[in-house]
């Protein structure tokens, strides 16, 4: 009886406590990250070797097909707009008066001079879509328990090779992300601090861009107030606005 | 007519100071031309001479897209190398190179470069490529003395290199400096890495392809290709000689202030002369010389100071053009950041067309202005000037 009572009990508590798959976990952090639409307000922080700037922005943005940013401080960049809408982007530069197209090889330039290229900003393919995923390990990194995901790249047009990405288990946030060459040598380092909670669901409000080929301390990117699910007006993602 | 020549240098000794600080003012004018003019020219020289040696061969035909002024066109300037070619690059008398963008981070520092795909066999330049045959675990690679001061890199030295292949996706491996050559050509050297033909065809994903094809022979007559654009030598170094021709107007100007100088003393002689001579200008008149013969006789008298300027320029001269002929003259600044092909010392080259072009400006110059003065002779009064009378 003592027996048939432990396998019921084995067979019932069994599937809640096995590990997710490495999809169901992307799924997951997907859920948690993407919102149909938000209202962010941050600042970018680019530390160079002359120094430190620090560029604020406010970002409307629809899934990650439509984008529009325009930046507020300092008052050398304050008017600049930048427009994504699917994979164009167009850029309005208050000094010249003038909206130019940033295309192909344009975009593999830094934005701004910073850690981040316009590609970065560009990707919004699914990294289901295009990469193979695996569970690699677990790690603590900062007292939260993470998971490891591997990604190797299945399509042949991408930047980078191969991802690993560390993903708290409880709250379903990366915490860190790597971003490898061909080779296998590490280019890109990302790390995600400040997570909190807004609207119900966590968030890290603080990220760090790192070239690690390159000296330097990075590019800080830190979430000043983000709203989710808000009435964005079509008109925000036209052409149109940049010249407003 | 000789005696014109012979009174005029029988005058011109005569005046004793005068004459030889006229002639001095004058040789002066010379040598600095002569010299000036040298300098172009053996820039002109060293500029196409190295050019062909380090970077354009005899010519060469580049992919229709290549630019070299747009590196964002680099990723999509590349094709299969035509197989008309084929024999040619088999017999070494044509190169294929693939050129394509990459950043370098010496000291940690990003630079982005331009990595170049040479054969290691090839002869059509003097790349040390044979340097690209080293046995290593890294890539081996060959840099410019340029491009080695700007990233501080040293032979043996290792670098990691980070490139993206025609599909887009970052690469990166380390390469190990196993050669540095100087050849005072920006376009071959700056901020440009080369790496073995083979190897950057594997790195770019692109077997086979070129986006420069150099060839050796300059006369061969040649046609142009399907997608590839024919750049004969005398195209590709155009910018040299605009180049030169821009500094030749500005040298025109220092030759001008010169000229003006040494002219108006002679300007100034003539006068001089035909104010204070004037009991001569009638005695010659009185013994039966014709206005003209006079004019002509001061005229000659003027003109023999270029004659004269011309010998002392040789005399002091021809000892300091010979000299700087061989040890050259080293341009107080760094030239590498030019952007010319510019040598840090340039050896004049003086030819006789130069010589005897600066010579007949210069005499037909003081001629002109000898001339203009004693024109006033014809209109002298031969009774007033025999007197002395001023008119």
């Amino acid at each position: 009886m003592k027996n048939i009572l432990i396998t019921t009990l084995s067979l019932l508590t069994l599937p809640a406590l096995a590990q997710p798959t490495a999809t169901e976990i992307i799924n997951r952090v997907d859920q948690n990250m993407s919102s149909e639409n938000r209202i962010a307000e941050s600042s970018m922080t680019i530390h160079g070797r002359r120094g430190s700037r620090t560029i604020e922005s406010r970002t409307y943005s629809v899934g990650t097909e439509k984008s529009y940013t325009e930046y507020l401080a300092p008052a050398r960049e304050q008017g600049t707009k930048m427009l994504k809408l699917d994979d164009q982007l167009w850029i309005y530069s208050p000094s010249t008066d003038r909206t130019i197209q940033i295309s192909g090889h344009m975009l593999r330039q830094s934005v701004m001079g910073s850690d981040l290229s316009y590609e970065d900003m560009m990707e919004d393919r699914k990294l289901t879509d295009v990469y193979t995923a695996t569970l690699s390990g677990e790690e603590t990194i900062e007292g939260r328990n993470t998971w490891i995901l591997s990604l190797e790249a299945k399509v042949d047009d991408l930047a980078y090779h191969s991802r690993k990405i560390w993903i708290d288990t409880e709250r379903y946030v990366p915490l860190k992300e790597e971003l490898f060459a061909k080779s296998g040598q590490l280019l890109k380092q990302t790390t995600f601090t400040d997570v909190k909670q807004v609207e119900g669901r966590w968030f890290p409000t603080t990220m760090l861009y790192k070239d690690v080929l390159k000296q330097g301390e990075g590019t800080e990117f830190k979430i000043t107030s983000i709203e989710f699910d808000q009435d964005i007006p079509e008109h925000i993602f036209s052409k149109a606005v940049l010249r407003r | 007519m000789i005696l014109a020549i012979k009174l005029a240098f029988r005058n011109l000794m005569g005046a004793g100071l005068r004459t030889w600080l006229n002639v001095l003012v004058l040789s002066f004018s010379y040598v600095v031309i002569i010299w000036l003019n040298g300098i172009m020219k053996g820039w002109d020289y060293q500029a196409k001479n190295d050019m062909t040696h380090y970077e354009i061969g005899g010519g060469q035909y580049w992919h229709g897209l290549y630019d070299p002024y747009d590196p964002f066109t680099l990723s999509e300037s590349h094709a299969p190398i035509p197989t008309e070619f084929k024999n040619e690059i088999e017999n070494g008398e044509m190169m294929p190179l693939l050129i394509a963008q990459g950043s370098i981070f010496p000291e940690g520092r990003m630079l982005p470069i331009s990595i170049k795909g040479i054969p290691k066999d090839q002869t059509i330049l003097k790349i040390p490529t044979q340097k690209l045959d080293t046995l290593t675990d890294a890539i081996p690679a060959v840099i410019g003395s340029m491009m080695a001061n700007s990233s501080r890199l040293e032979e043996g030295e290792r670098v990691t290199i980070r490139w993206r292949d025609a599909n887009g996706t970052f690469d990166a491996a380390e390469i190990v400096i196993a050669g540095i050559f100087s050849s005072n050509v920006p376009g071959a050297e700056a901020n440009q890495v080369y790496v073995s033909l083979k190897q950057l065809q594997e790195m770019m994903l692109l077997p086979g392809h070129a986006t420069i094809l150099t060839f050796a022979d300059e006369k061969a007559q040649r046609s142009e290709v399907d997608g590839w654009v024919l750049k004969p030598k005398s195209e590709l170094t155009r910018q040299v000689d605009e180049m030169i021709k821009t500094k030749s107007y500005g040298q025109t100007i220092l030759y001008g202030i010169l000229l003006l100088l040494a002219m108006l003393a002679i300007f100034d002689t003539q006068i001089l002369s035909i104010f204070r001579r004037q009991k001569e200008i009638g005695t010659y008149v009185a013994l039966g010389y014709t206005r003209k013969e006079v004019v002509m006789l001061f005229t000659v008298e003027g003109t023999m100071h270029a004659i004269l300027a011309a010998l002392l320029a040789t005399a002091y001269g021809m000892p300091f053009l010979l000299w700087q002929a061989k040890v050259g003259w080293t341009m107080p600044v760094d030239t590498s950041q030019f952007g010319m092909a510019i040598a840090p010392t340039l050896y004049p080259i003086y030819t006789i067309g130069l010589v005897a072009t600066t010579v007949a400006i210069i005499t037909i110059t003081t001629a002109i202005v000898s001339y203009m003065p004693s024109r006033k002779i014809a209109k002298m009064n031969p009774t007033e000037a025999l007197r002395g009378k001023l008119q």
